[in-house]
């Protein structure tokens, strides 16, 4: 009867290692997401390195779902760029175009005024009650480049929080399912 | 090893990869692209000139904008976007940029245009300091690709001076 007993041993210490194996891949997945997300954070400089566009305001350049990528150099604010920024008692950014510049000759401050290409008028409106310009410190970062339709993952995850549950969840079993 | 997981997986990873590399390339290939792009401005009239009175010197102008961007469209090109932007240096600010027109340029055929307007935005000044100004009219355009990395470059006009009083 040794041989059941062999058996028994085995399969359970080959269980404790797949379980084993399969925690330590998981663990590889989340770990090399957040690498990659941190790591474009410090090659971009920007807190937010990619941004999805939620609204219409810059078609038909920009259409809701596209994905920009930014970047924060050192380069002073010009007109023309599409820069992303917060503006205070606002908790999601805007993705808008600059329309003008006013840069101080000693300190380098700016005063930036922006606008997005479909609005009629400029941002003074969105902008925080009697705020004219916008400065540096609002400013996350500068369009580099874009994507299209890769943001609407993301959308429809957070508008249909129910979907986002399956997906992790149908993800899950089949990390624990799979064999190898 | 064959299940069908397992070949739906290998089909869709192969299927985003080629989209990626596909998406790189197109991108890529708008280096290859030497546009010639030309462009004229004339400040046909000086509407009015005055000053708020919060401060600010503000100036109405009518310009004649004539331009070919045609050769900026490759086969990854959305639209262009353009604008004419005053530039000028006063003793408080190193740097002025207004934008006085602006316009979208959804196809080739559309990339060669002339327009007589007068500015879209308002050319106010942070201060009283545009009489008698020199300042340069700047065509800028903006590149939006359908796939990647965006482009922007000028034309800068040189020689354009304000009026010595207001009116």
């Amino acid at each position: 009867m040794g041989w059941i007993g062999d058996g028994l041993e085995s399969i359970r210490s080959l269980q404790i290692r797949q379980v084993l194996s399969q925690a330590v891949s998981l663990g590889m997945i989340v770990t090399s997401a957040l690498i990659i997300w941190k790591g474009l954070m410090c090659v971009t400089g920007s807190e937010s390195p990619v941004v999805v566009v939620l609204s219409g305001s810059m078609e038909p350049g920009f259409k809701r779902g596209d994905i920009l990528f930014l970047h924060m150099s050192k380069d002073p604010i010009r007109a023309g760029e599409i820069v992303v920024f917060n503006v205070d008692g606002r908790e999601i950014p805007i993705v808008h175009r600059v329309i003008k510049v006013h840069e101080r000759q000693e300190t380098g401050e700016i005063d930036v005024l922006t606008k997005g290409d479909n609005n009629f008028g400029d941002d003074r409106l969105l902008y925080a009650h009697g705020q004219l310009w916008l400065q540096q410190h609002h400013i996350m970062g500068r369009a580099v480049g874009f994507l299209p339709y890769v943001g609407w993952v993301t959308i429809i995850m957070t508008e249909k929080p129910i979907i986002k549950y399956l997906l992790i969840g149908a993800l899950g079993l089949l990390v624990i399912t799979s064999k190898e | 090893m064959h299940s069908f997981g397992y070949r739906a997986n290998a089909v869709v990873t192969f299927a985003v990869t080629i989209l990626a590399v596909m998406c790189s390339i197109a991108s890529l290939s708008d280096n290859f692209n030497n546009p010639s792009p030309t462009a004229d401005i004339k400040v046909l009239n000086i509407n009015w000139f005055q000053k708020q009175p919060n401060g600010n010197d503000e100036v109405s102008l009518t310009m004649n904008i004539s331009a070919d961007l045609q050769s900026m469209f490759t086969w990854n090109t959305k639209q262009v976007f353009v604008f004419v932007a005053a530039e000028y240096e006063t003793p408080q600010n190193a740097l002025n940029q207004v934008s006085l027109w602006d316009g979208i340029l959804p196809t080739k055929e559309h990339a060669k245009f002339w327009i007589h307007t007068t500015n879209k935005y308002r050319f106010v000044d942070q201060g009283s300091n545009l009489r008698g100004k020199a300042f340069n009219l700047t065509l800028h355009w903006h590149v939006m690709p359908k796939t990647g990395k965006m482009f922007a470059d000028k034309i800068v006009m040189t020689g354009y001076r304000l009026p010595d009083s207001y009116r």
